[in-house]
């Protein structure tokens, strides 16, 4: 059923799910939703499934008009401030609207994504398993590109939920203009040698070039031990991996592309990529080595928590 | 010499991916072990693993770390690398794809014919008399790389790049060859195109090869090459 009227698209605005996960090994990327935490609670807050596809806000946020006759939406991720009718209503909580409110996203005041869900989850066709929206392929979403005033969102059937969910307030992150990146050296960490303590040490900025591709930073060049070769022979690529090209500059690589020639230096643990997400052109970056097994720990405990949340939103039913 | 290391090497790509790798060369025989590797692990991935992308002369293998970890995998991978003389790994399949060489579709031929003093004809027949393995896929869906370019061919690069280049473009780079599967910008030596659709998003198998695979290109003429065009719908 119809759910919005886009009145405004705001500044980039993707559907998003999990991810497209069969096509890898034919070049086709991930995509999906960024700040995997903000869009399960997004979810989670509007009664959904954790892999319905929402909408993805970078910056500055929609007006969408509310075209079915009841429905619950919820905002997590970056604080752009929600308004329906005008009002303000609060994000990370369940909001109940109704044919023909307004519903409008603000801009961002900390943050850079944030993930509107409706009940149901964005209905737009599944293609090659995924609603991911891939820009660059030209596939998914709404005909593969972001929002446009005019278009209509539909949303599949589901009911609101009867009592609405409230974020646990301690458990909302706070996105900060400096971050720490727990990364795992590797996979070609002895092409830096005595490099890799230097990274480790730097404090980076991010670059006007940041993206869903990928985000640039900018600090003291690391560069490769004497008689490494900058390029290695391709090979596949995964989010979070820290490219190092000729120039010294590190590039964090993300979730729309599948390969590449550079060497990289470490990886950012999988748990610390919402806080990418998160970052925008000008904040700080530090990176603090990390073990697998740690990393496997903080994905343990993720995981719990993210269990824990569940069961304490949807006990409220 | 082979570049095919004595035991493969473990890499890691975070906490969520290992790479394996067989050599430290961009050769057939360290390609065709990654191959048998994956074609083996395909058969039952273990469990936890979601993923395996073959590439030159490595394989990226993606886990689920709630369900799994590196040690676990590994001693399954090296037991199928001990096995994999006792099981047979299937031939490469070979794709052919169609190419109307020259003309408007190969606006650059003649550039890889005069470079290599060679006639068009003869750039024509030594593209097509080679089969090309597919040693990795990625920059965009369904983009091959691709072994085995015969040298008499090789031409640089345009020194300026095209700002389109339709899809099914078929060109030259250096010691490459390969097809653009969508329109995008690109800076090789456009020498045909291909009628097909490279990929096709709605199909439920939107990709006409996979790594591991093999290319022919066929050369075809301008008449077949509308019949197969309207046949795809492009």
């Amino acid at each position: 059923m119809d759910a919005f009227r886009v009145l405004s698209p705001g500044s980039l605005t993707t559907v998003q799910d999990r991810g497209r996960f069969g096509f890898l090994d034919r070049g086709v990327p991930p995509s999906g939703a960024l700040d995997p935490f903000a869009f399960r609670a997004a979810n989670l807050l509007a009664g959904n499934p954790g892999g319905a596809a929402v909408l993805e806000i970078t910056m500055m946020g929609p007006a969408l008009e509310v075209l079915c006759d009841a429905a619950d939406i919820a905002l997590a991720g970056a604080d752009m401030g929600l308004t329906v009718n005008r009002q303000a209503a609060p994000m990370w909580q369940t909001v109940r609207v109704r044919k023909g409110d307004l519903v409008r996203v603000g801009q961002a005041r900390s943050g850079c994504r944030a993930y509107l869900a409706v009940t149901g989850g964005i209905d737009v066709p599944v293609i090659m398993g995924s609603r991911s929206t891939c820009l660059k392929a030209r596939i998914g979403g709404v005909e593969g590109r972001m929002l446009r005033k005019g278009d209509i969102l539909r949303r599949l059937e589901g009911e609101p939920l009867r009592h609405p969910r409230v974020f646990p307030p301690g458990r909302i992150p706070v996105y900060r203009s400096e971050i720490v990146l727990r990364a795992i050296p590797g996979p070609q960490e002895e092409a830096f040698g005595s490099g890799l303590g230097m990274f480790f040490d730097a404090l980076y900025d991010i670059a006007p070039e940041a993206d869903r591709m990928g985000y640039r930073l900018q600090g003291p060049p690391v560069h490769h031990v004497e008689g490494f070769p900058q390029s290695i022979i391709s090979e596949p690529t995964v989010p979070g991996n820290v490219q190092l090209p000729a120039d010294g500059r590190p590039i964090i690589l993300l979730v729309e592309q599948t390969t590449g020639g550079y060497t990289k230096i470490a990886t950012v643990i999988s748990p610390d990529i919402p806080k990418i997400a998160q970052a925008i052109p000008g904040n700080r970056v530090r990176f603090r080595e990390a073990t697998l097994e740690e990393a496997h720990r903080v994905v343990r405990e993720e995981a719990l928590l993210m269990r824990e949340l569940e069961d304490l939103l949807a006990a409220g039913r | 010499m082979s570049h095919l290391y004595d035991r493969p090497r473990i890499r890691l790509s975070g906490d969520r991916a290992i790479l394996v790798e067989y050599g430290d060369a961009i050769e057939p025989a360290v390609n065709e072990k990654v191959r048998a590797v994956t074609a083996l692990l395909k058969r039952g991935l273990p469990e936890g693993v979601e993923a395996v992308i073959p590439a030159y002369r490595n394989l990226a293998v993606l886990y689920d770390p709630l369900v799994t970890a590196p040690e676990r995998i590994l001693p399954v991978l090296l037991g199928l690398e001990a096995r994999r003389h006792e099981i047979e790994i299937p031939k490469p399949r070979v794709v052919e794809i169609p190419v109307l060489y020259g003309g408007d579709h190969g606006p650059d031929i003649g550039v890889v014919a005069d470079h290599n003093g060679l006639s068009v004809e003869e750039v024509i027949a030594i593209h097509a008399g080679t089969v090309y393995p597919i040693y990795m896929i990625g920059f965009t869906p369904g983009f091959c790389y691709l072994g085995g370019l015969d040298r008499r061919i090789h031409t640089p690069r345009r020194k300026t790049p095209r700002t389109l280049l339709p899809g099914g473009s078929v060109g030259i780079a250096e010691a490459q060859t390969g097809m653009y599967p969508v329109d995008s910008p690109g800076g090789w030596q456009i020498i045909g195109r291909t009628p097909l659709r490279l990929f096709a998003p709605e199909r439920e198998n939107p990709f006409l090869y996979e790594p591991g695979d093999r290319i022919r290109f066929v050369p075809v003429t301008a008449a077949e090459y509308e019949r197969i065009r309207e046949k795809e719908g492009a």
